[in-house]
């Protein structure tokens, strides 16, 4: 069977290739049902990652964020017209210390390989995770972005000390949400403190304890707001964000950084030091992260209506202009989840 | 029921030298014929799909076609007839014969050698077939079309923007398009080798969806070439 990739050729070109596929010949055989947009997709998009990247990575079909629609599976785990959610993430060996996507070489869709902006493709079923029932395809098409949450707070449970009553978070865009909602589902009693730069978006954080803009706060010398933090900020917004977690949380807290930055940051080490903290980072996520995530949407239909409010435009794509009006929609807006329904 | 028929009924004949029919030839890794099947047999909405095949060429696409789809796919492969009408006649029969004559069916025609054709073109034929009774897939002319009655001079040129290029799927209810078919005199049968002309003839609506321009026909060695430059990354 001959199945068409979208790919960027260049920063806002988008071509159709064709591929060969072979159904019948293993694998589990998917097509794209909704997808959405990430930044790092637009990043690609706007030709905002560096000349190198752009000429080692591309043509390369965009996006690593799907529900996809079982076609045909082989091995009949799946059946015909069940919504799966396939991870991107592609490990080529296990490590029995380092996690699958931290091991430099497995692949990531939409990152140096081809992501789901395919009329058909193939995984392996061991790759894919059924769509938790009860929860929106618009949802379960950015369930990858809340499994990048999940995963950080997995790593966060092994590494952080066991005192978790006050938990922040600093960002307010589409991972500050998702990871404060997290937070608030898997630690109900602790105290959830959000902060952002945004008033109109901390709005929307009305499950959190307190939600701040961080120019309005104040911690004096002695005081400190937070056991452990979150960080969701990236970009430009980083430094500043990181330094004011450093300033508030409490001694021998830990630090999660999940915030893209192309820039070095720099940071306040001596208090970094003088406090004890522990600093990791955390990127992307694995099938276990994926199958914890559906597991708890499943258990919480509050945690999978609070993600709908993220849904934002749902663009059909029926032709290659579609997907450009796709990510010139998403680009026009700061929060929220621009969604695909691929009909092409 | 939504069905398909793949018609493979040409011999090759333009095909030059080559030793088989051209939808027997390899694209990629597989026969043209083989990539053209598995788009339908792969969409959710087509339930089963008919291969039409010359007569000597009936256990050949059998044995390809079970080789890549397997023995329980739901296809089924029968001979074609004579002319374009004949074959589509066959299939006709075969989708009142075997799914019944007083249901409705949907009926998706295919050149066998469009392999490129894609999910969403099958999606709106279905949508369209179902709402107007009949469509056809075309792509705005991008030439210049030139009317010729004696094939020496221009004797008109259509303006541009209300020409289109024909491809397939050219998707039918079935029940009505046998009724049409039925209607045509021994004239008009022969004359009319395009079943969307029949409709067209007898005053029925026929919907035009959106090909696309590399929805090719191989019908020359160079298409050949062309198709395997589009499927070669």
């Amino acid at each position: 069977m001959i199945a068409t990739v979208y790919r960027l050729t260049a920063p806002g070109m988008i071509e159709p290739c064709c591929r060969e596929l072979s159904p019948a010949a293993g694998g589990v055989l998917l097509r794209p049902f909704r997808l959405s947009v990430c930044r790092a997709d637009q990043r690609y998009y706007q030709g905002q990652r560096s000349p190198e990247a752009l000429k080692a990575k591309l043509p390369m079909a965009l996006l690593h964020e799907c529900c996809a629609e079982v076609i045909c599976d082989p091995s009949g785990q799946y059946r015909r017209g069940e919504l799966v959610v396939p991870v991107p993430n592609l490990p080529a060996e296990a490590d029995p210390f380092i996690a699958e996507n931290y091991l430099f070489s497995s692949r990531f869709r939409s990152s140096g390989y081809d992501g789901y902006l395919q009329e058909y493709f193939m995984e392996d079923p061991a790759r894919l995770v059924r769509a938790p029932k009860g929860v929106k395809p618009e949802v379960c098409a950015f369930l990858e972005l809340v499994s990048v949450s999940m995963h950080a707070i997995r790593r966060f449970e092994g590494i952080a000390h066991n005192r978790r009553e006050r938990l922040a978070v600093w960002g307010d865009g589409n991972l500050g949400y998702i990871t404060a909602l997290l937070l608030r589902a898997m630690y109900p009693k602790a105290r959830l403190l959000v902060l952002g730069t945004v008033a109109a978006k901390l709005a929307l954080f009305s499950f959190a304890d307190r939600a701040l803009l961080v120019d309005d706060l104040r911690a004096g010398a002695r005081e400190t707001l937070c056991d452990h933090a979150f960080e969701c900020v990236g970009g430009g917004g980083c430094q500043p964000a990181i330094n004011q977690m450093i300033d508030v949380i409490a001694p021998e807290g830990t630090m999660a950084l999940l915030g893209v930055s192309e820039n070095l940051v720099g940071l306040n080490t001596r208090m970094v030091l003088e406090k004890g903290l522990r600093l990791f980072g955390s990127s992307r996520s694995g099938l276990a992260d994926f199958q914890q995530t559906a597991a708890l949407l499943a258990q919480s239909p509050r945690l999978a209506a609070a993600l709908e409010q993220l849904v934002g435009e749902i663009v059909p794509i029926r032709a290659v202009a579609d997907i450009h009006t796709a990510f010139r929609v998403d680009a026009q807006h700061s929060f929220g989840k621009t969604v695909l329904s691929f009909l092409i | 029921m939504i069905l398909a028929a793949i018609l493979a009924g040409g011999t090759g004949t333009r095909f030059g030298s080559a030793s088989m029919p051209k939808q027997f030839l390899e694209l990629g890794s597989k026969p043209i014929l083989v990539h053209t099947v598995e788009k339908f047999l792969v969409h959710p909405a087509v339930e089963h799909v008919a291969v039409l095949t010359p007569r000597a060429w009936l256990s050949h696409s059998e044995s390809i076609l079970a080789a890549a789809c397997g023995a329980d796919a739901a296809v089924t492969v029968l001979e074609g007839g004579e002319t374009r009408n004949g074959t589509l006649r066959r299939a006709l029969d075969f989708v009142e014969e075997r799914f019944g004559k007083e249901q409705a069916h949907t009926l998706l025609t295919h050149d066998a050698v469009r392999p490129f054709v894609t999910h969403r073109i099958i999606s709106d034929n279905i949508e369209a077939a179902q709402t107007h009774g009949a469509c056809d897939t075309v792509i705005a002319a991008t030439d210049t079309i030139v009317e010729s009655e004696d094939g020496r001079f221009i004797s008109s040129i259509p303006e541009r923007r209300r020409m289109f290029q024909g491809q397939t799927p050219q998707s039918f209810d079935a029940k009505k398009l046998r009724r049409l078919m039925d209607s045509l005199s021994p004239a008009e049968e022969t004359a009319l080798t395009d079943a969307c002309k029949i409709f067209a003839l007898r005053g029925e609506p026929v919907a035009l969806v959106n090909g696309e321009t590399n929805n090719i026909k191989i019908t020359y060695p160079y298409d050949l070439q062309v198709a395997q430059t589009l499927l070669g990354d």
